[in-house]
């Protein structure tokens, strides 16, 4: 098998967090345990209401797509073998948006609002992606 | 108080715009800076403050090759391409509060010959220093290979698309408008070099819905302005340029672009009511606009961010030539980031006084307000709204 030669996630501070649980195969986001409210990117407070006080939560993994862009140059030589492949934003049940591949669909079938849900991909021994196909 | 006329843009200068300058970014500030100073009417003594965007030259060094030996104030902005049009609200209060006399404000890079965006993703390139935009870059956004800008504002772009039905063929209108204006521009890059509807669809997706042709030159060079107080400015050489209206804005959260509430809230939105606030002047009173146009759909949320019309609606207001320098919102008649050079929008600047001084190489005929947007990093905004 090839070695993986795309970018990893770096991983640093609560980044690191949010794949370790990724390697388990849970999709999880910081939530605010004052006011309830989810958020991503890793943040150190709350937006919604300053409280320091948050925990990593598990989310249902079911959302749609939001937005994309369907790739035919790659800036990166590990992706040029994929082209053309589609960076997808999905914006998950919790309200969270993040973004990620939707496996399994022709990138021409693409469409705002169309229902995914989360698999996760082992991309090395160390790092899971978090990534998306049709529901 | 605010800034409205308190201080003016008094000289404007450039070096050659060029793929493979064969110099420092250091020397084309110089020189551009020394056409800048001229221009002005003053002499390098005469300047006391800096307003840099970037960390690609360093005022000390600026300062000690220029002959500055009293700086009296200097500051950075880091806001990409929104930066240069930030750096004159920077000038214009310190030259308004008296913190500086006359103040230089120049931008210029290797684009082309050291920063080509296809070269500094690779795995042997130099490791770029970290900036607010990492977390979400590395972390979030580049294992899934969405690298680079034609990429991460191609989601704002695709989502607008599919919301209002934009074509291809209106996308076009903004890469032609540019490419028109700079066959009267012989500082031009792609001056002599004319482009079709049938070319521009012709040119080859890169981040759909961008093809080659919607994404802004890689070029060489360096822009510069002088901005001084508006009782000075009587007293120079040129009509003076009055900053009638200034603001920056950020689109929130600005280091994250997927979880905006507003999806097209972008960093104009918020700048452009107070910068028209400001003047006392709406945007149906412009004469001009030059729009930062790093991508055409970025112009079209421009638009709609200023105001032209109502979000959705910038399809509809770049058909039948509204951009051209014959129509209603003459945008980016030198050609732009597209078709002149990618001089982070200072460029755009230096048009703009050249308009407003009424010596144009393609005049707006009888302009007398104009403005110039700044657009940089994930959406942050700038805008400033000049007269003569």
């Amino acid at each position: 098998m090839q070695a993986y030669d795309k970018p990893l996630p770096r991983g640093e501070d609560f980044n690191g967090e949010f794949y370790q649980f990724c390697k388990q195969h849970e999709l999880r986001f910081q939530r605010c345990q004052d006011c309830g409210a989810w958020r991503h990117m890793p943040r150190e407070s709350c937006q919604a209401c300053g409280s320091f006080n948050w925990a990593w939560e598990r989310a249902a993994g079911k959302g749609q797509v939001f937005s994309w862009t369907v790739i035919h140059r790659a800036l990166h030589p590990g992706f040029a073998e994929e082209l053309p492949y589609a960076a997808v934003v999905v914006e998950l049940k919790e309200g969270v948006r993040i973004v990620s591949h939707v496996l399994d669909l022709p990138v021409d079938q693409l469409r705002v609002g169309l229902p995914v849900e989360v698999v996760f991909d082992d991309v090395t021994p160390d790092v899971t992606l978090p990534k998306f196909r049709p529901l | 108080m605010t800034l409205k006329d308190q201080a003016c843009i008094v000289g404007v200068g450039e070096s050659a715009y060029t793929r493979g300058s064969q110099k420092t970014v250091l020397r084309l500030v110089l020189e551009a800076s020394r056409h800048a100073i001229l221009d002005a009417g003053l002499t390098v003594q005469d300047i006391d403050g800096f307003v840099l965007s970037s960390s690609y030259i360093y005022q000390e060094a600026l300062a000690a090759n220029l002959g500055v030996s009293d700086l009296r104030y200097s500051t950075t902005v880091q806001m990409g391409g929104a930066s240069p049009v930030t750096a004159l609200q920077s000038a214009a209060m310190a030259v308004t509060l008296g913190i500086a006399r006359n103040v230089l404000v120049p931008f210029g890079w290797n684009g082309y010959s050291e920063a080509r965006i296809s070269r500094r993703e690779r795995p042997d390139a130099a490791p770029r220093p970290d900036n607010a935009l990492s977390q979400a870059l590395r972390n979030y956004y580049a294992p899934y290979g969405a690298l680079a800008p034609v990429q991460h504002y191609a989601w704002l772009a695709t989502r607008h698309r599919e919301l209002h039905g934009t074509t291809d063929e209106e996308m076009g209108e903004v890469a032609l408008a540019s490419r028109f204006h700079a066959q009267h521009n012989p500082r031009a890059y792609m001056y002599g070099r004319t482009l079709t509807m049938e070319q521009y669809l012709q040119s080859p997706m890169v981040a759909s819905p961008f093809r080659v042709l919607d994404c802004c030159l890689e070029t060489d060079g360096a822009c510069a302005v002088v901005v001084t107080s508006a009782e000075r400015a009587l007293d120079l050489q040129h009509d003076p340029v009055y900053i009638m209206g200034i603001a920056e804005g950020h689109p929130y959260p600005a280091d994250d672009i997927p979880n905006r509430p507003d999806f097209f809230k972008i960093g104009l939105s918020f700048a452009a009511p107070h910068a028209f606030g400001m003047a006392g002047v709406t945007p149906q009173d412009m004469d001009f606009a030059q729009i930062y146009d790093c991508f055409t759909y970025v112009v079209m949320l421009q638009l709609e961010a200023l105001g032209f019309c109502e979000v959705g609606e910038a399809r509809e207001f770049v058909k039948g030539g509204t951009l051209r320098v014959d129509g209603d919102l003459p945008c980016n008649t030198h050609g732009g980031l597209h078709s002149e050079a990618h001089v982070w929008g200072l460029n755009h600047v230096v048009e703009a006084t050249r308009q407003l001084r009424h010596e144009a190489g393609l005049q707006v005929e009888d302009c007398e307000l104009g403005l110039v947007t700044g657009w940089g990093d994930f959406g942050d905004g700038s805008l400033v709204i000049l007269r003569r």
